[in-house]
C-alpha cells in the first residue's frame, strides 16, 4: 500500500487541478474539493503510515506503546480538514452569490470587474 | 544642529496653519526660522575658522553603524550659510511673489522642506544621511517644480526632474555603500582620513561611477542638463533658491566634499575635466539660443555648474580656491537675477527680451539691483565677481598639459556671461527706449528688496574681501584639500595677464551682445541637433518604459484565474525538477517492489472506489450525479484515515462530507443548468500540465519516503499526552492542549468565514444588482 497511495495522491492530483483549469465556477470548486482532499492525503502519508494502532493510549498504560501512528499529521490534518470546508463552504456560497448577481458562471466573464460593470 | 533641522521640519509641517491663522503675513515665521539658523551658524562660525570641525553625534541605527552625525567643518558652514541667508531672502521674497495665492501655506510648506532637507545633506557627518537628505532635496524640489500642478507641462517637468535626479540618487546610494564597504566606514571624518585606502580598493572605481553619476544628475551636468531649464516651470523663488543657488550645487557639493576620499586620481580629474567642460561650453552656447529670461539664466547657470566641475576636477589649489569664490560670486549674481527676472515677469506678465525695454524708469530698485549683478556677472571691479574671474583666469592658466584648452572653456564662458549680463542687467533696464513696457503694478518693497540686498552683499564682498569672506573660504578650501590654506583674496592684483585677459573678455562679450540678434536667427539650425539629444532620449526611454509595462502588465495580469494557476503550478515542476535534475536524491523502487505483496482486499477495493468515481466525474454532465461522486470520494478517502489509525481524522472527514454535499444540494437549485464550457485549443494544454503535476507529487511522495522520518515528536507526545495533559487521545490533546492556541485560530478562521457566508446570503441587493 505504500508503494500505491503515492500513485493514487498523484492522480487525485492531476483530477483536481484538471478541474481547477476549467472555466466553469463549478467545476472550480469541485477541483478545489479534490486538491485539499489529495493534499490532506499527501500530508497524511508523508507522515508515514502505521497501520493498525491508532495515536490513543490504552486504559492501562500511562504512555503510548508502539505500534502507534503519528499523531503530529493527524492533528494537522484535522486543522486542514476543518479549514477546508469554511473554504468550500464560502465558495459554494459564493458561486450562487455570483450568479444571482451577474447571471454567469463562467470565469472567463469575471475577469475585470469593469466588464462585470458594463454588463449592467 | 540637530535641532535646527529638527525645528525646520516642524516648521514646514506647520506652514499651512500658520497661513490660515497669519494669512498674508506668513512669510514672518517662515523667514524668522532660515534667519535664526542662519546667526546660530554666525555664532558657530569662530570656532571653524579657528580649524576647528565640529561634530554632533545622535544615534539613529547604531546596529548597521547609522547614526544622525552632523559635521560642521569650513566646507559645509559655507554652504550652510549660503542656504539660510538665502533662504531668509527668498521666505520673504516668496511671500510677496505669491501674495494672495490659496496654496501659499502648502508653497512654503514645501520650501521649508526643502531648505531643511539641503542643510542636513550639507551638515550630514554621516553618508548614508547624506544620501537620505539628498533624496528629500529631489522631492521636495519635485514638489515645488510641480506647485502649478493644473498645467500640464509644469507636471511633465516636475516628473523629469524627479526621475533625473532620483536615479542619479540611486546610483548615489550604491555609490556610497561601495564607499563604505571601500573606505570601513560610514562616518565622514573617518573617511576623509581614509583617502589612500580608497582609493587603493578595488571598489573605487564602480564607487566613483556611481557617484558621479549622482553628483551629475543633480548638478545638470552634460548629458543631463536638460532637466533644470524645464525645471524653470517652478515659481521663480523655486528657480532662484533651489536651481541656481543650493540644490543644483549639491551635486558640487559632493565632489568637494569627496575630494580628499576619491579625488586626485586619473579617472576623477579627466571625467570631470571633460564632463565639466563639455557642460560649460553648451550652456553658455544655449544660453545665447534664447529669448526667455529665465531659460536663459538657467543655462547660463549649467555652463556656471560645468566650471565648478571642472575646477574641482583640476584639483590643485588655485583651482579649488577658484571654485569656492566663484561658487559663492555666482550664488550672489545668479540669485540676484532670478529674483529681478521674477519681479518684471510679475510686473510685466511677460519674461520675454525681446519684448522688454526701458523698465529703469518704472522699477528703479528692482533695476539697480540688476546692474549691479550685471557687473558682478561681468566680472567688472570692484565686484565679487571680478575676484572670482581672475581667479579662474588664474587657475586655468596653471602648467598642465590642457591649460589652452580650459583657459578657452572659461573664457568662452566668461564671454558669454558678460553678454548675458549686459543684456540682464542694463539691456532691458537702462537701455534707452522710446516705449518702455508698460507695468502691471508698481515695484513692491517685498519683491525688490531680496535682489537689492544680494546684490549689495556681492558689492560689499568685492570691496572688502578680506572681512569674514576670506577666512571662510579658506577653510572651505582646506576641506578639500586636506592642507592648510593661506590664500588672501585682494580686488587688485596688479596689471598682468590676467586682467588684460578679463578686460578682453569684456569686450568680446559686448561685442557677442551686439550681435545676440544675429546669434538667435542660428537657432532655428540647431533644430535637428535637438532631435538627438539627451532630451528627446529620456522621452523616448520613458515612453518606452511606459509601453513596455503596459504590455508586461498586460500579458502577466491577464485577468485570466486559470493561466495564474497554469502559471503557478508550472514553477512549481520546474523547481522540483530543477532540484532534482542537480544531485537531488534518486528514486530506487526496484528494492521496494516486495511491498505490493502486502497488499490487503480491503484496500483494493477502495482504489478501484476512487479510480471509476474520477473517471465517472469527468463523465457526468449532471451537477448532482458530480456531488454525488464528490461524496464517493470523500468518504473513501475517509475510510483510508480508519485503516491507518487515524479514527478521529475519519470522523471529521465523514461530517465534513456529508455537511458539503448538504450545502451543495441547499444551494444547487439557485444554480443555472450545467453548461460546458469548452475550450478544446487549450484543453491539451492543461491536461499535460495537470498530468505533471500529479507526477511530481507521486514521485516526491516517493523520494520522501525512502528515507526514516527523524522526528521526536511522536515519541514526545506519546510519552507526555496522559502524563501533563491528562488524555488518552493523543491527537485530542494536542489540538486542546499543547496547541489550543491554533485550535483558537482555527475557530476564528471557520467563524471569518461564517460571518462571510451569512453576509452574502443575508446581504441585500444594492441598486444596480439584479435581484
Amino acid at each position: 500500500m505504500e508503494l500505491i497511495l503515492p500513485f493514487l495522491i498523484g492522480i487525485l492530483f492531476s483530477a483536481s487541478l484538471y478541474l481547477i483549469l476549467h472555466r466553469h465556477f463549478f467545476k472550480l470548486i469541485l477541483g478545489l474539493i479534490l486538491f485539499g482532499l489529495a493534499t490532506n492525503l499527501f500530508l497524511f502519508v508523508i507522515g508515514r503510515l502505521t497501520r493498525g494502532g491508532s495515536a490513543i493510549i490504552g486504559p492501562e498504560e500511562k504512555v503510548a506503546t508502539e505500534p502507534f501512528a503519528d499523531p503530529v499529521p493527524q492533528a494537522l490534518l484535522l486543522t486542514a480538514i476543518v479549514i477546508g470546508f469554511g473554504i468550500q463552504a464560502f465558495a459554494i456560497v459564493l458561486i450562487k452569490r455570483v450568479y444571482q448577481s451577474f447571471g454567469t458562471n463562467d470565469l472567463d466573464d469575471m475577469n475585470t470587474t469593469d466588464q462585470i460593470e458594463e454588463k449592467h | 544642529m540637530f535641532l535646527a533641522i529638527l525645528a525646520g521640519f516642524l516648521l514646514a509641517f506647520a506652514a499651512p496653519m500658520l497661513y490660515r491663522w497669519l494669512g498674508k503675513w506668513v512669510f514672518v515665521p517662515m523667514a524668522l526660522l532660515p534667519f535664526s539658523i542662519f546667526v546660530y551658524l554666525l555664532t558657530l562660525a569662530p570656532a571653524v575658522l579657528n580649524g576647528q570641525n565640529l561634530g554632533e553625534l545622535q544615534a539613529w541605527a547604531p546596529s548597521l553603524n547609522i547614526n544622525l552625525h552632523f559635521f560642521l567643518d569650513g566646507l559645509s558652514l559655507l554652504f550652510a550659510l549660503l542656504i539660510t541667508g538665502f533662504g531668509t531672502l527668498i521666505m520673504l521674497y516668496a511671500g510677496g511673489y505669491l501674495k494672495g495665492h490659496p496654496l501659499l501655506g502648502r508653497f512654503y510648506l514645501y520650501l521649508a522642506l526643502f531648505m531643511t532637507a539641503m542643510l542636513g545633506l550639507v551638515l550630514a557627518g554621516n553618508i548614508i544621511s547624506v544620501f537620505v537628505f539628498w533624496e528629500l532635496t529631489s522631492i521636495s524640489s519635485y514638489l515645488l517644480i510641480g506647485f502649478g500642478h493644473d498645467k500640464e507641462s509644469s507636471r511633465s517637468s516636475a516628473l523629469q526632474a524627479l526621475l533625473v535626479t532620483g536615479l542619479g540618487g540611486l546610483a548615489l546610494m550604491g555609490g556610497m555603500i561601495l564607499l563604505g564597504l571601500a573606505g570601513e566606514s560610514y562616518t565622514l571624518s573617518e573617511l576623509l582620513e581614509r583617502g589612500d585606502l580608497v582609493r587603493n580598493h578595488a571598489l573605487y572605481l564602480p564607487a566613483l561611477v556611481l557617484l558621479l553619476l549622482g553628483a551629475f544628475t543633480k548638478s545638470a551636468q552634460f548629458p543631463f542638463h536638460f532637466w533644470l531649464p524645464n525645471a524653470m516651470a517652478a515659481p521663480t523663488p523655486v528657480s532662484a533658491y533651489l536651481h541656481s543657488a543650493t540644490m543644483v550645487k549639491a551635486g558640487v557639493y559632493l565632489l568637494a566634499r569627496l575630494t580628499p576620499v576619491m579625488g586626485g586620481t586619473d579617472e576623477w580629474q579627466y571625467t570631470l575635466m571633460l564632463v565639466g567642460g563639455v557642460t560649460t561650453v553648451l550652456g553658455a552656447l544655449l544660453a545665447t539660443q534664447h529669448t526667455d529670461l529665465k531659460a536663459i539664466l538657467a543655462y547660463t547657470t549649467i555652463s556656471a555648474l560645468g566650471l565648478l566641475v571642472t575646477m574641482t576636477g583640476i584639483g590643485t589649489a588655485p583651482a579649488l580656491e577658484a571654485m569656492v569664490v566663484f561658487l559663492l560670486a555666482h550664488a550672489l549674481y545668479k540669485g540676484t537675477f532670478f529674483l529681478v527676472a521674477g519681479n518684471v515677469d510679475h510686473a510685466t506678465g511677460t519674461r520675454d527680451l525681446t519684448q522688454l525695454s526701458g523698465l529703469s524708469g518704472t522699477m528703479r530698485y528692482t533695476a539697480t539691483a540688476a546692474l549691479l549683478a550685471g557687473m558682478s556677472m561681468a566680472g567688472l571691479l570692484p565686484f565679487f565677481g571680478f575676484i572670482g574671474k581672475e581667479l579662474l583666469y588664474e587657475a586655468t592658466l596653471q602648467e598642465s598639459p590642457f591649460r589652452w584648452l580650459l583657459f578657452a572653456v572659461s573664457f568662452f564662458s566668461g564671454m558669454v556671461f558678460v553678454a548675458v549680463a549686459i543684456a540682464l542687467g542694463f539691456g532691458i533696464f537702462w537701455q534707452r527706449s522710446t516705449r518702455p513696457t508698460p507695468l502691471q503694478h508698481p515695484d513692491k518693497p517685498l519683491l525688490y528688496l531680496p535682489p537689492v540686498i544680494l546684490a549689495c552683499t556681492g558689492l560689499v564682498f568685492g570691496l572688502l574681501p578680506g572681512f569674514f569672506v576670506t577666512p571662510l573660504l579658506r577653510r572651505a578650501a582646506e576641506a578639500m584639500l586636506g592642507v592648510e590654506q593661506v590664500f588672501e583674496l585682494a580686488l587688485w592684483h596688479g596689471f598682468n595677464l590676467v586682467l588684460g585677459l578679463s578686460l578682453l573678455t569684456v569686450l568680446l562679450g559686448y561685442v557677442v551682445y551686439r550681435y545676440s540678434n544675429k546669434l538667435l536667427s542660428y537657432a532655428s539650425r540647431f533644430n535637428g541637433l535637438y532631435r538627438l539629444g539627451p532630451a528627446n532620449l529620456y522621452q523616448l526611454g520613458l515612453n518606452g518604459f511606459l509601453t513596455g509595462a503596459t504590455k508586461i502588465t498586460a500579458t502577466i495580469q491577464n485577468g485570466y484565474l486559470r493561466s495564474y494557476i497554469a502559471a503557478i503550478i508550472t514553477a512549481f515542476i520546474a523547481l522540483v525538477v530543477l532540484s532534482l535534475s542537480r544531485g537531488g536524491p534518486r528514486l530506487e523502487l526496484a528494492n521496494r517492489l516486495p511491498e505490493l505483496t502486502q497488499l490487503r482486499l480491503y484496500e483494493v477495493v477502495l482504489l478501484m472506489m476512487i479510480i471509476p468515481a474520477l473517471i465517472f466525474l469527468f463523465k457526468s454532465r449532471s451537477r448532482l450525479t458530480s456531488i454525488a461522486i464528490m461524496g464517493i470520494i470523500g468518504y473513501s478517502v475517509a475510510l483510508f484515515y480508519i485503516l491507518f489509525g487515524a479514527p478521529d481524522v475519519a470522523a471529521t472527514q465523514l461530517l465534513i462530507e456529508t455537511l458539503t454535499v448538504v450545502i451543495f444540494v441547499l444551494i444547487l437549485h439557485k444554480l443555472p443548468a450545467f453548461t460546458y464550457l469548452s475550450h478544446a485549443s487549450e484543453r491539451y494544454k492543461y491536461v499535460l500540465l495537470s498530468l505533471a503535476f500529479g507526477a511530481v507529487m507521486t514521485y516526491v511522495i516517493l523520494i520522501v519516503k525512502q528515507y526514516p522520518l527523524d522526528s521526536q515528536l511522536k515519541a514526545y507526545y506519546g510519552q507526555s499526552s496522559y502524563l501533563l495533559g491528562q488524555g488518552r487521545n493523543i491527537v485530542n490533546v494536542i489540538l486542546v492542549d499543547f496547541r489550543a492556541l491554533d485550535t483558537l485560530g482555527e475557530i476564528v478562521v471557520l467563524a471569518v468565514a461564517a460571518i462571510g457566508i451569512m453576509a452574502m446570503l443575508k446581504l441585500r441587493m444594492q441598486k444596480g444588482d439584479k435581484p
